[in-house]
C-alpha cells in the first residue's frame, strides 16, 4: 500500500514533466527551432560541471525560498512575503557581516541569527495584523515586500552604511574574508559550491522532523486541515499563527545569504528580489515535502541555467519561463485528477468489500 | 488546504505569467543576416530583457549592427533574463570568451562585478562594459557625460516651453539617472532661473521594475501635464514609452506639448513610431558610437581598453535634430554646447 502510495504521489510530477515538455516541443517547432537540438543542447550543458555546480548554488537558494513558504502553507498562511523577508535579512546579515572581526564559525554564525532573526520580525509584522487587526497575511506580506525595498533603498542610497561598491552600483561594506561562507569547488574546480548547501539539508530535515516528529508539527498540521477542529481539541490558533509566521520568516531570511555570504559578500542594489515568488512556485511543485521541495528546487534550477545556453544558440531564453510555468499548471492540475482518482478507487474498494460481505452473510 | 492550493498557483502562475509579459518587449528589426567577411566574432550581452527599449539597448544594438553591416563581424547576442545575478551574469560572460567570441560587450553596469571576475581569466580576450569603470588590463570602460547632454535637453526644454513648468522623469532613482537630471535643471535654469521643473522616478534605487512600468510613467506625467508642464524629459528606459503616451494624449486634446526622449534617437525608433510628433528631441547618448568604436578597434589590431569617456567634445553625447521643430531652439543649444566644451559652463552631476 505504502509502495503504490509513493507511485502515485509520483504520477502527478511525472505527468506534468512530460506534459510540459511536449508543450515545449511544440512551441519550439512554432518559433522555427530544433526540437531535438534544442533539448539535447539544453541537457549537455547543464549536466557538465560549471552548469551543474550554477544549479546546485542556485538550488539552495529556491530551496529554502520554498521551505519559507510551505511552512506556512502547512498552517493554510500564505506568506508572499518572503521576498521582503529575505532581502531585508540578507541586508543585516550583510551590515553585520561586515563589521565582525571573528572567527569564521563565529562570524558566519551570527550572521545566520541576524538575518533569521530580521526575516522573523518582517512576517510578524504581518501575523500581528492577522491576530490583532483581522488583516489577510496576502495583502500585509505583499506589501510589506514593497515596504522593505523601500527601507533598503534609503539605508543604502542615503545612509552612511551604503558606499558606491563600483561605478554607478552602491551597496553595503565588503565582508571581510574572514566572515564569508564561500564553500568547496568539488564539481568543477572554477565553481565552489556554496557552503549553504550543506546548511539547507540540515534546514531541510530539520523542517522534516518540526513537522513530523513533534507535537508542534502536529497542532500545525492539525489547524491547517481544519482550524474549528484543531481550536475544539485545545490549539491556542493565535498562538499557532505567530510561532508559524515566525519561523516561516525566520527560514526567510536565510534565502538571500547562501549568494551574499558565498558569492557578492555585500549587499549591492543589485541583489535580485524576486526569489520568493520562485519558492511559492517550488512549494506548489513538491507538495510541501522537504524532498519533493529539493528535487522541484533542482528542476527549476536547471531550466535557469541551461536557459543562458539557449539564448547562446539563438533561442529566446523564455523558453525556459515558459517551461517552468507549464510544469507547475499541469503537476496542480494532475494532483487534483490523481486526487479524486484516489477517492474514487477507495470508494470502489469499500462497496467491493461490502458488497462481498453483504454476499457471504 | 485545497482552496489554497488554487490560490498559491493562481498567485505563482500570474508571477511567471508578469515576468513573461515584462519581457515580451517587440524587438527592433534584426539587421539583414549578411555572411560575415571578418574573422572577429562579437559577443554582446544585454542585461535582463535586453533589446527592445527603443532606448539604450536598442543604442548598443545599433552599434553593433553597423559593425555588422561595415565591418563584416560576427555577432552573437544574448541577455541575462529578469532573475539574473551576478553568477548567471559571470556565467553568460564565461560562454562567450569560452566560444572564442572577441570582443565580448557587457551593456550595463550590472555586469561589472561578473566582468571583473571573468575578464582577467581570459586575458587574450578584449572586453569592454557600458556605464561602468572595470579595472582590469583587457577592459575598455565605456562612460558617457550624460548630464552635459542632458544639460542641453534642459536647454531646449527651458526655451520651448510657454508655461515655465517642465517636467522630468527618471528610471530607478540612482546616482547614474540622477546625472541626467541634474544636467536637465542645470540647463534649464540657464535659460530661465525661474523655471519650475516637476521631478518624478519609477522606482526606489534597487526597485528592478523601474525601467519597465510605462503605465506609472503614464500617470507621472498625466500629473504634470495637470500642474500645467508643456515638455516633459524621461531617462527611463522602458518607462519611457508611458511618457509618450502622455504626452500625445494630451496633444491629441489640443495642448501644445513636447515629449523629450533618450538614448537613442526616439523620433526615429519605428516602434515609436505613432508618438513621433511630439517628440521634439532626444538626448543622445551614443552608446552606438562607443560600441562600433571598440569593435572597429578589435578589427583594426588596436584593442580600446581602459577608461574612456564619451563627452561632447568627443560627441559622445547630444541632441537629437531629425525633428525639424527643434531647429528653431538648435541656436541656444548649440551655444550652450560650446560653452561647455571649452570648459566655461561645468555640469555637475548631482541635482543641486
Amino acid at each position: 500500500m505504502n509502495l503504490r502510495r509513493i507511485g502515485i504521489s509520483l504520477i502527478a510530477p511525472g505527468i506534468g514533466l512530460i506534459v510540459s515538455l511536449a508543450a515545449t516541443a511544440v512551441i519550439l517547432t512554432v518559433i522555427g527551432a530544433s526540437v531535438s537540438t534544442v533539448f539535447a543542447s539544453m541537457w549537455n550543458y547543464g549536466t557538465s560541471p560549471r552548469a551543474m555546480s550554477l544549479m546546485l548554488n542556485l538550488a539552495t537558494i529556491y530551496f529554502l525560498s520554498a521551505l519559507a513558504v510551505s511552512i506556512g502553507f502547512k498552517m493554510n498562511l500564505f506568506n508572499i512575503g518572503v521576498n521582503g523577508q529575505y532581502v531585508l535579512g540578507a541586508l543585516a546579515g550583510a551590515v553585520v557581516a561586515s563589521n565582525l572581526t571573528l572567527p569564521k564559525t563565529a562570524s558566519v554564525t551570527v550572521t545566520i541569527i541576524v538575518a533569521m532573526f530580521v526575516g522573523a520580525v518582517w512576517a510578524g509584522i504581518s501575523a500581528w495584523l492577522k491576530v490583532a487587526r483581522g488583516v489577510s497575511e496576502v495583502i500585509s506580506t505583499i506589501m510589506l515586500n514593497f515596504i522593505a525595498i523601500g527601507i533598503i533603498s534609503y539605508i543604502i542610497v542615503r545612509t552612511s552604511i551604503g558606499t558606491e561598491t563600483s561605478l554607478n552600483i552602491r551597496g553595503t561594506k565588503p565582508i571581510p574574508e574572514t566572515g564569508m561562507l564561500r564553500g568547496s569547488a568539488f564539481i568543477d574546480s572554477g565553481t565552489p559550491i556554496y557552503g549553504f548547501f550543506f546548511i539547507s539539508i540540515i534546514i531541510g530535515v530539520g523542517y522534516w522532523f518540526l513537522l513530523n516528529r513533534t507535537r508542534f508539527g502536529f497542532d500545525l498540521r492539525a489547524t491547517g486541515k481544519s482550524a474549528t477542529a484543531a481550536r475544539t481539541s485545545g490549539v491556542q490558533s493565535n498562538r499557532m499563527i505567530y510561532v508559524t509566521m515566525l519561523l516561516s520568516g525566520a527560514v526567510a531570511g536565510l534565502v538571500g545569504l547562501p549568494y551574499l555570504l558565498g558569492d557578492t559578500g555585500s549587499y549591492t542594489l543589485q541583489f535580485p528580489t524576486d526569489w520568493g515568488f520562485i519558492g511559492i512556485a517550488i512549494a506548489l511543485l513538491g507538495r510541501n515535502n522537504p524532498l519533493g521541495i529539493a528535487l522541484g528546487a533542482i528542476l527549476w534550477a536547471f531550466l535557469d541555467i541551461s536557459s543562458g545556453q539557449l539564448v547562446l544558440e539563438g533561442v529566446p531564453r523564455e523558453i525556459s519561463t515558459i517551461m517552468q510555468g507549464l510544469i507547475v499548471i499541469v503537476v496542480v492540475i494532475s494532483y487534483e485528477v490523481v486526487r479524486r482518482y484516489q477517492v474514487k478507487s477507495e470508494q470502489t474498494n469499500v462497496a467491493k468489500a461490502l458488497a462481498k460481505q453483504e454476499a457471504s452473510v | 488546504m485545497l482552496k489554497g492550493v488554487k490560490l498559491a498557483s493562481v498567485l505563482a502562475v500570474a508571477s511567471l505569467a508578469l515576468a513573461a509579459c515584462g519581457s515580451s518587449g517587440e524587438t527592433a528589426e534584426s539587421a539583414e543576416p549578411t555572411a560575415p567577411t571578418s574573422s572577429v566574432k562579437v559577443g554582446m550581452a544585454y542585461d535582463q530583457d535586453g533589446k527592445g527599449d527603443g532606448s539604450f539597448n536598442d543604442a548598443a544594438f545599433a552599434g553593433l549592427s553597423k559593425a555588422q553591416t561595415e565591418l563584416g563581424v560576427e555577432i552573437k547576442e544574448v541577455n541575462s533574463g529578469s532573475s539574473a545575478t551576478d553568477a548567471t551574469r559571470e556565467e553568460l560572460l564565461t560562454l562567450l570568451a569560452d566560444g572564442g567570441y572577441n570582443p565580448v560587450i557587457a551593456v550595463g553596469f550590472a555586469y561589472s562585478t561578473a566582468l571583473a571576475a571573468v575578464a582577467p581569466k581570459y586575458p587574450e580576450t578584449t572586453f569592454a562594459i557600458v556605464d561602468s569603470v572595470v579595472d582590469s588590463a583587457n577592459v575598455g570602460s565605456l562612460v558617457f557625460a550624460a548630464e552635459q547632454g542632458s544639460y542641453l535637453t534642459g536647454v531646449i526644454a527651458a526655451t520651448a516651453s510657454k508655461s515655465g513648468v517642465i517636467g522630468f522623469i527618471g528610471g530607478m532613482e540612482i546616482d547614474l539617472i540622477k546625472a541626467f537630471e541634474a544636467g536637465y535643471i542645470e540647463g534649464a535654469k540657464s535659460v530661465n532661473p525661474d523655471i519650475k521643473i516637476e521631478s518624478k522616478y519609477m522606482g526606489a534605487a534597487g526597485d528592478n521594475t523601474a525601467w519597465n512600468v510605462p503605465e506609472k510613467a503614464k500617470t507621472a506625467t498625466d500629473g504634470m501635464i495637470a500642474n500645467g508642464a508643456d515638455v516633459v524629459y524621461a531617462a527611463a528606459g522602458g518607462s519611457g514609452l508611458g511618457m509618450f503616451q502622455s504626452v500625445k494624449a494630451a496633444a491629441d486634446g489640443g495642448a501644445t506639448v513636447w515629449a523629450i526622449g533618450v538614448d537613442s534617437d526616439q523620433y526615429t525608433v519605428p516602434a515609436l513610431a505613432e508618438y513621433k510628433d511630439i517628440i521634439l528631441t532626444s538626448m543622445l547618448k551614443r552608446v552606438d558610437v562607443a560600441v562600433f568604436d571598440v569593435i572597429k578597434a578589435v578589427v583594426d589590431g588596436a584593442p580600446l581598453v581602459g577608461v574612456q569617456n564619451f563627452d561632447l567634445s568627443k560627441d559622445g553625447v547630444g541632441y537629437a535634430t531629425s525633428n525639424s521643430a527643434v531647429s528653431e531652439f538648435a541656436a541656444a543649444a548649440d551655444a550652450a554646447a560650446e560653452k561647455i566644451k571649452s570648459g566655461e559652463v561645468v555640469v555637475g552631476t548631482t541635482v543641486q
